[in-house]
């Protein structure tokens, strides 16, 4: 026996693809562009989305029979308000020095569009099962193109990998520099990721040509 | 039973209701978590500190690297000799001392009240360093800083950091490219404590005159500037007796 039914897998595996909420949605592209810069931050920040919208789809999902209709999305504000400052909470107690990094950006968390959207597309018509897998897809969706985003720029921008020299170092000239290659400081700025975010979408829709819109 | 969620009176308890459990958890996550941070507020403070008395893990010409936080504590303790406060012409020895908050300390002056003033005694390799905490403001937000200098007030090492300053701009007082100027460069200007202004157009981009009383701006970053160096100039004030006693002459 599988261990999710297809309609469930589906949830999980739709938004890493077909239905990624950044290349096909294109939700949530702000923080794509500010914190994709190193690999750890967009990794960090893919953990915390993955937390409040895994967690947030739950429990709006719960709560979906009690929650005045008025008042939902005051509501849905106050769950993503509180996991994130859950999440701040906890990056400060153990993560600090990221933590001071990353602060204003968990803070954008609450104006993702990405988890708003799920709460209000998802959770508040689902059982809290198909919610949490659905959160845990579209956080998963949203976390693998920021890693791929901060993988290049990183790599590119500052030729290291999770703070680690791979192409040799820069200063005195060793590994790649040797030849005569150079860190592209454009990899750095947030103009950078629209581009590779660009790239992605490119591809993604030149394999499945069924993604393309109409003109 | 089911509930009407239509009902004006109904909507008011639910909101009544959400907000006193979602108040109650942070409120008690937030004091739960209140001792980690606080430590690490405080590890971070003790690294800026040793890292204006010259006691990091920078290498060659690349980005800030502090000492690790496990060591932070022992190594604070092995360099920093003597705690001073400063209240008035009074000079007595404080536990602690590097923990007092120059903002409540500075707005105290303000209102005109006497404040207790930190200033901390590191010793390397027989040598003394007198650092002085900085606090003022930048473009945006709050800029603050540790500053050390010798018995000859030549600073030896200093460190800046901000709040919320430009990114790219501002936001660059904490790198080493410009922190790194200031050292060797003298705060007196004869026997005034002229400070060191951070200055466009010296004429001395490489910063080989250490006795100009100047180092060189970061272009787009004029406020920013501006306020490091009348932070300096306003600390220099409140120290200056202080200073006078341990200065070579």
């Amino acid at each position: 026996m599988a261990l999710l039914s297809k309609k469930d897998s589906n949830l999980i595996l739709d938004p890493l693809a077909d239905n990624n909420p950044i290349t096909i949605q294109v939700l949530g592209i702000c923080s794509a562009l500010a914190i994709t810069a190193e690999l750890k931050a967009s990794v960090v920040m893919a953990i915390s989305v993955l937390f409040v919208l895994g967690v947030g789809n739950v429990v709006i999902s719960l709560l979906r029979n009690v929650i005045p209709a008025k008042i939902r999305i005051i509501v849905q504000l106050v769950v993503v308000a509180a996991l994130v400052i859950i999440v701040d909470q906890v990056l400060k107690a153990f993560a600090y020095e990221l933590s001071k990094t990353l602060s204003v950006f968990v803070g954008l968390i609450i104006t993702n569009c990405i988890i708003m959207g799920r709460f209000e597309a998802f959770a508040l018509g689902n059982g809290p099962w198909k919610s949490f897998l659905d959160g845990i897809g579209n956080a998963l969706g949203y976390g693998v193109i920021l890693i791929i985003v901060g993988f290049f720029r990183e790599l590119l921008g500052s030729g290291t990998l999770f703070g680690i020299k791979v192409l040799g170092d820069p200063v005195a000239k060793t590994g790649l520099y040797a030849l005569g290659y150079e860190n592209n400081g454009f990899m750095i700025i947030p103009p950078a990721a629209l581009i590779v975010v660009g790239i992605i979408i490119w591809v993604q829709r030149s394999r499945n040509r069924a993604l393309i819109e109409e003109a | 039973m089911a509930i009407n969620t239509e009902k004006n009176s109904y909507t008011v308890v639910f909101a009544v209701v959400m907000v006193i459990v979602v108040g109650s958890v942070l409120a008690f996550l937030a004091s739960a978590l209140k001792p980690k941070v606080d430590e690490n507020q405080r590890f971070e403070k003790q690294q800026n500190i040793l890292y204006a008395m010259g006691v990091n893990d920078n290498e060659g010409e690349g980005s800030v690297s502090f000492i690790p936080t496990s060591e932070v504590e022992s190594e604070f303790s092995k360099y920093i000799k003597k705690q001073l406060v400063i209240e008035g012409t009074e000079v007595k020895e404080k536990q602690d001392a590097y923990l007092i908050d120059m903002k409540k300390q500075l707005s105290t002056i303000k209102s005109g009240g006497s404040a207790e003033l930190p200033l901390l005694i590191g010793e390397k390799d027989g040598k003394e360093y007198y650092i002085i905490p900085l606090y003022g403001k930048g473009l945006w937000d709050a800029i603050w800083g540790f500053m050390s200098v010798d018995a000859n007030m030549v600073v030896q090492g200093v460190f800046f950091d901000h709040k919320g300053e430009t990114p790219g701009l501002g936001a660059n007082i904490n790198q080493r490219f410009f922190m790194d100027d200031f050292e060797g460069e003298s705060i007196l200007d004869g026997n005034s404590y002229a400070g060191i202004a951070v200055a466009k157009g010296n004429g001395d981009p490489l910063n080989e005159n250490k006795d100009d009383n100047e180092v060189d701006a970061l272009a787009g970053a004029t406020i920013t500037g501006n306020g490091i160096s009348a932070m300096i100039k306003d600390a220099l004030k409140l120290y200056k007796p202080y200073l006078e006693t341990i200065r070579k002459k």
